[in-house]
């Protein structure tokens, strides 16, 4: 590579203008230049995306994500994926055909202007396209990295009809890490006040979307949340190689610079009851985001024996109790070094347990699934990760009983193999049990994860609240409002597990529904 | 943070301690508990709630110095702070007037003891406290406890103070002098518990224990503190941490409490060893 700007060659076509003298170029092997300098340095225009044809544009490979090594990343609970470079960004923004009608925005549950955002990218206006996500998704350094855009915007990207997507959730994700990199997050304006307040339960998804949307409307806002760490599941529940605690810090950081006010350590329920907050301290509305509550177990013989965790529990003291760093955090966690661990379950929850124990040291790190690897529910990138990681993936695999020593330690899981049926209520192929195919799988650790039913304590103490056979809050989908005047509802306490663009999509409903209700107004 | 106002050493080992914490002082009930992290890197560590002062906005816990977090907040001293307290968390004592009602504490546990007694005497129960601890010197809350009784009872294993024997022999001998008990609440060490529920069994009193599995958040989010109660599991932070006696697998409980023996005792060393150095 050299740093002089006679060694630049662009395709034809091309035009650019270059504000800074000191840039670095370097011609790919692909005929399209890249600039390597440091991004804070770059302030660049080039206006390629229409001018490049179709075919030009289609001969640009996806970019792939750079990430750690497998073999170095799974002895570390640094993030795996690294975010493109603004090289890598910029070219792949350049695969984006700008449709005039775009499948993706619809792909996505809050609506971001997909098709703008990507153009700012290759238009080189990085902060210009980290503002445009924010006019729609208030979190999106957080959901560039966990959403599941191959189920959503990416599943719609008119290019997967003959080849692959735009890498939109990468995208997103660089746009948002270059804004607050370069410290250059700017705060959005707070309308005038308009003396509503209004009480967020729980500061994960659901509840940081909330009250960013009332807050920035001139409402007064305050945040309840039951652990000592602020974040809800993006604290507790995904590990730190997946989303770096620091990232959430730093949203929840823009928050506070708002005037959203935070009291941990607040468990609705307990600490205060939602009537409490209505009639005594006086907030003109409520929104419960608490999540999803009492972690499933399979209810099979053996559960309580020692080294046997809800992932819930494992995940728990790993990231937020941070016991990965014991004895310098008080918190221990059971000692995976050199040990047999099994997660049972196929999710994304499953996935994060799995190679958390694969990073504490484990020997050998399983998947157990009854169904086969198809029918997993977990997101395509998770489990290539995990692969790569080296987890071992056994499928068709249904957990009987545990067995224990003397001691009660778990020593391993009676199994039965599965084979697939025909399809269930889901759609999934049915595991049929293969008979006679018991056999012992040696653990010294078991991790369930299945899934959790809902936190009971706003039932048990707010009976007024309608609550679904499931336990789940029922909201009109419309208003997020619950049965109870001037009581909303969203995320997984509504909708049972699901995900953070969800919650966070339910949050902004809610807060529009809550303005509006508040104010008498409707916004457009 | 929540600042300590006052600290009194109960007997050898045992602290009570007054923190700040208002909303909980407000809204607390006998039989509650809260999760307390000292410091920045501390455990959650689940503490029953021994008292509270909803004027001043002040709880009251009595600690015993066990393991690190339990002796690094022993350390404390008023005007010193924690970290964090969360709650009040748990099902409150069930309170009826049940007739005569029997409340015994052993050792710390009385300090949980205490509190349900109270409630039960305003209740309207009759209340008989039974207080052990393994000599005099370890008896705590006895003024306390005999402040809220019909009748107290104060027990010794080595014979020093009181009744020489354990709480569940002073029991036994209520029962055999014929008296008419409706209702036991005990609370104390696993074997202490495990054993009244077996005096009570065959009486068909109703027993209730308050168990203390290891917890993390103590919310109802990690199931870590599952016990089996009637063949059943149950989440001790959320249906308990008062369970029927005659129902719990106390068998389950003592091995789940053994699950991180070494590491436990990995963090007392260090916490020791950086003691001395001071």
């Amino acid at each position: 590579m050299q740093p002089a700007i006679s060694r630049i060659q662009a395709p034809v076509g091309f035009f650019y203008s270059v504000m800074m003298t000191f840039l670095h170029y370097q011609l790919c092997s692909d005929g399209f230049f890249c600039i390597n300098t440091p991004l804070f340095f770059i302030e660049i225009t080039m206006p390629t995306q229409h001018t490049l044809t179709t075919k030009e544009r289609f001969a640009i490979p996806r970019q792939e994500m750079p990430a750690q090594r497998a073999d170095e990343r799974n002895k570390n609970f640094k993030e795996v994926n690294l975010g493109y470079t603004a090289e890598l960004a910029q070219k792949e923004a350049l695969r984006c055909i700008q449709c005039k009608d775009p499948a993706c925005i619809k792909g996505c549950p809050v609506n971001i202007k997909i098709d703008q955002f990507i153009k700012l990218i290759s238009d080189g206006n990085f902060l210009g396209a980290a503002r445009k996500i924010k006019e729609d998704n208030v979190l999106p350094a957080i959901c560039g990295r966990v959403c599941p855009q191959e189920d959503q915007c990416e599943k719609t990207c008119i290019l997967t009809k003959k080849h692959r997507s735009v890498a939109i959730g990468n995208l997103e994700r660089f746009a948002a890490d270059y804004e607050r990199e370069t410290g250059n997050v700017e705060l959005p304006t707070v309308k005038a006040s308009t003396g509503k307040t209004i009480a967020v339960i729980g500061s994960g998804p659901a509840g940081l979307s909330c009250a960013n949307d009332l807050i920035q409307l001139g409402h007064s806002v305050t945040v309840f949340e039951a652990l000592h760490e602020l974040g809800g599941v993006l604290v507790y529940g995904i590990p730190e190689f997946r989303l770096p605690k620091d990232i959430v810090k730093s949203e929840i950081d823009g928050l506070k610079k708002l005037g959203v006010n935070f009291i941990p350590n607040a468990v609705a329920g307990r600490s205060v009851t939602v009537d409490e907050l209505l009639k005594e301290e006086g907030f003109d509305a409520v929104f419960i985001g608490v999540g999803a509550g009492l972690p499933w177990f399979l209810g099979i013989p053996g559960e309580n024996l020692l080294g046997v965790y809800s992932a819930n529990e494992f995940l728990t003291r790993v990231n937020l109790m941070k016991s990965y760093q014991f004895p310098d955090n008080d918190t221990p966690v059971f000692n995976c070094k050199g040990k047999n661990v099994a997660v049972f379950g196929g999710g994304n929850t499953a996935m994060d347990a799995v190679r958390t124990a694969k990073r504490l040291g484990a020997e050998h790190a399983s998947i157990v699934y009854r169904r086969s690897e198809a029918e997993m529910p977990a997101r395509l990138e998770e489990v290539h990760h995990a692969k790569e990681e080296g987890i071992e993936f056994l499928m068709l695999m249904n957990p009987l009983e545990f067995i224990g020593n003397d001691q009660q330690w778990l020593t391993g899981a009676k199994c039965l193999r599965m084979e697939l049926g025909e399809p269930d209520e889901s759609g999934r192929r049915r595991p049929v049990p293969i008979k006679d195919s018991e056999f012992i799988l040696p653990i010294d650790m078991a991790v369930i994860s299945i899934g959790n039913g809902s936190n009971p304590l706003i039932k048990q103490t707010t009976p007024d609240i309608e609550v679904s056979k499931r336990d789940t809050i029922v909201v009109d989908i419309n208003t997020m409002a619950t049965s109870k005047e001037d009581v909303y509802a969203g995320g997984d306490i509504v909708t049972g597990g699901a995900t953070v663009i969800l919650a966070m999509g339910a949050g902004r409903t809610a807060a529009k529904a809550i303005h509006e209700k508040l104010m008498g107004t409707v916004i457009q | 943070m929540h600042k300590i106002v006052s600290t009194i050493f109960l007997a050898e080992n045992i602290k009570k301690i007054e923190i700040e914490a208002p909303r909980i002082a407000k809204k607390r009930k006998a039989g509650q508990f809260i999760m307390i992290r000292v410091g920045q890197t501390g455990e959650r560590v689940p503490l029953t709630i021994a008292d509270s002062d909803p004027e001043k906005g002040t709880i009251t816990i009595i600690v015993q110095g066990m393991g690190k977090s339990t002796r690094e907040l022993n350390s404390k001293e008023a005007g010193d702070t924690v970290s964090d307290i969360v709650g009040p968390l748990g099902t409150p004592s069930h309170i009826e007037k049940f007739g005569t009602a029997v409340s015994i504490g052993g050792g710390v546990g009385t300090a949980i003891a205490y509190p349900t007694a109270v409630a039960l005497k305003e209740a309207g129960n009759y209340v008989i406290t039974i207080n052990g601890a393994r000599s005099k010197e370890l008896v705590i809350l006895e003024n306390e406890m005999k402040a809220v009784s019909d009748e107290a009872y104060i027990t010794t294993d080595d014979g020093s103070y009181g009744f020489h024997g354990f709480v569940t022999q002073k029991l036994q001998e209520l029962i055999d002098s014929g008296k008419k008990i409706d209702y036991v609440l005990a609370i104390g060490p696993i074997p202490m518990m495990r054993a009244i529920a077996e005096v009570t069994r065959p009486y068909h009193i109703k027993t209730m224990v308050s168990l203390n599995p290891i917890m993390v958040d103590g919310t109802g989010m990690c199931g870590g503190c599952r016990v089996t109660v009637d063949n059943q599991i149950k989440f001790a932070c959320v249906d308990g941490p008062e369970f029927d006696a005659h129902q719990v697998d106390f068998k389950n409980l003592t091995d789940r409490n053994k699950l991180y023996l070494p590491e436990e005792k990995q963090s007392a060393e260090a916490f020791s060893h950086q003691c001395n150095l001071q």
